[in-house]
């Protein structure tokens, strides 16, 4: 065990190169997931707070039901999307990091749009007396209380970051986990691990909670220095 | 938009009944100011003639019109103000108005001049004292040239020098011609600013007297008690 462990941190010293390619991948796909579940879930959320419309309740029911939706039922939709058969086959986007990008979009979107919409529906409660006096409609009161929650919607963005950065079993299905092509830290990790590779295994689950930990520190700091100066 | 006149008011929300047969008639010039026990409806009155709670029964009538022709602006309680800077709090609540990106500049620049808080144009709204968000969301509310002013209690739990500061722009507000129609507990506002005063009761209008009249000689029974401070806990009680 101690030697297994002092084998991961000889590979995070030496700086692996294919510890580090499976960490980029891993980060660029994340990331791009997050931006994407970003300009989508954000105005959804939102929409979703100030809006008044039949259906809306089980709409909002439907939202939080798919925050927790099983990412290998989303990595098989996927797929099946985006198989030769499926309505985007032609795209050719299966086993690419393209297509771990749309899965963990899928999974990401709904848990930021679900949260946003609770936080916006928050504030639009307190200020949509006033705003509507002033005259301001629903489709400016969303980007204003976008604006305005901007610290709160942290906590959303690093959820879904988490959920996107943790997941294993859509990209699983929709990467095929191609060593230097579709290998992220999670599918690497569950691999390493069923063959016997508990060094590289070790290091990247060292990196992978290294990465979040620091993202929620860096965001609390952030949070706390932006409270003190905006209020 | 003036003479507003109410016609027996009701607002009864799941059968509770809050205002009955209320009857006011407004002039379109003054500060007319809302006294009245807790529970009494002053702030449920200001939000119907805002039109932010239904109606259910009676007719709100401005001049000739069921929807007001002028600017209706309101203060509220707790005022909001959005994360952002002063000067961007003000300028925004114009947007919705003609006025072009210069306009609403100089506009903005004018109120938070008047109102004492040009030199915290910069600053977070969030972080201000009571006194100056209470300022600056009626500085918000002036830049819109309002024909009316709602105010609800504008000075709770502010100090006796941000009431007098609150106070002072009440004042010039009314002066440039707008109505203002303000609630408060603070007998003394009362005294200083109400040209009239509307006493609010058990859900109706129990006096409508211009404000020297009402302090010297309260007509109702419930406005004698309510001056002599016995109202609030028999009509809690009551109710």
């Amino acid at each position: 065990m101690t030697q297994t462990l002092l084998d991961a941190l000889s590979l995070l010293g030496s700086f692996d190169h294919r510890l580090l390619d499976i960490v980029a991948l891993s980060l660029r796909v994340s990331l791009t997931a997050l931006v994407i579940g970003a300009l989508l879930g954000l105005p959804l959320g939102a929409w979703l707070a100030v809006a008044n419309f039949r259906g809306r309740g089980a709409l909002i029911v439907a939202l939080n039901a798919l925050m927790g939706l099983p990412s290998v039922v989303v990595g098989v939709l996927v797929y099946l999307a985006l198989s030769r058969s499926g309505p985007f086959g032609s795209y050719g986007l299966l086993f690419s990091p393209a297509a771990m990008i749309v899965a963990q979009s899928v999974l990401v979107v709904p848990l930021i749009a679900a949260v946003t919409r609770q936080i916006v529906e928050d504030a639009w409660r307190d200020y949509a007396p006033e705003l509507s006096l002033i005259g301001i409609g629903r489709a400016q009161a969303v980007a204003l209380l976008l604006a305005d929650c901007r610290f709160s919607l942290s906590v959303a963005m690093l959820a879904g970051l988490g959920r996107a950065m943790s997941e294993v079993g859509a990209v699983m299905i929709v990467g095929g986990n191609i060593d230097g092509y579709t290998r992220v830290m999670t599918t690497a990790i569950a691999l390493e691990t069923s063959k016997g590779d508990l060094a590289l295994s070790i290091a990247l689950g060292i990196v992978l909670m290294a990465l979040i930990l620091g993202l929620n520190i860096a965001v609390h700091f952030i949070r706390g220095w932006a409270l003190r100066r905006y209020g | 938009m003036f003479p507003l006149r109410i016609d027996a008011l009701r607002f009864a929300p799941e059968g509770r009944v809050v205002l009955d047969e209320l009857d006011l008639v407004l002039p379109g010039e003054g500060i007319s100011v809302i006294l009245g026990p807790n529970g009494a409806g002053k702030t449920v009155l200001l939000r119907l003639l805002a039109g932010l709670l239904p109606v259910h029964g009676g007719t709100i009538v401005w001049g000739d019109a069921a929807q007001p022709a002028g600017r209706l602006a309101m203060v509220f309680q707790q005022p909001m103000l959005l994360r952002m800077s002063v000067f961007a709090n003000v300028e925004f609540a114009l947007r919705p108005q003609a006025m072009n990106s210069a306009e609403r500049r100089a506009r903005t620049s004018e109120v938070l001049e008047r109102v004492g808080l040009a030199y915290r144009a910069r600053d977070s709204a969030r972080l201000l004292s009571g006194g100056e968000r209470q300022r600056l969301a009626l500085a918000r509310a002036w830049a819109m040239r309002p024909r009316l002013l709602l105010l609800d209690e504008p000075t709770a739990s502010l100090d006796p020098s941000a009431t007098e500061a609150v106070e002072r722009i009440i004042r010039e507000i009314r002066t440039e011609g707008a109505k203002v129609l303000m609630t408060t507990h603070n007998l003394g506002q009362a005294t200083r600013l109400a040209d009239d005063i509307i006493f609010l009761a058990e859900g109706r209008v129990q006096e409508h007297e211009p404000a020297q009249r009402f302090f010297a000689h309260p007509q109702s029974p419930a406005a004698r008690a309510f001056m002599q401070g016995e109202l609030p806990w028999r009509i809690a009680f009551d109710r």
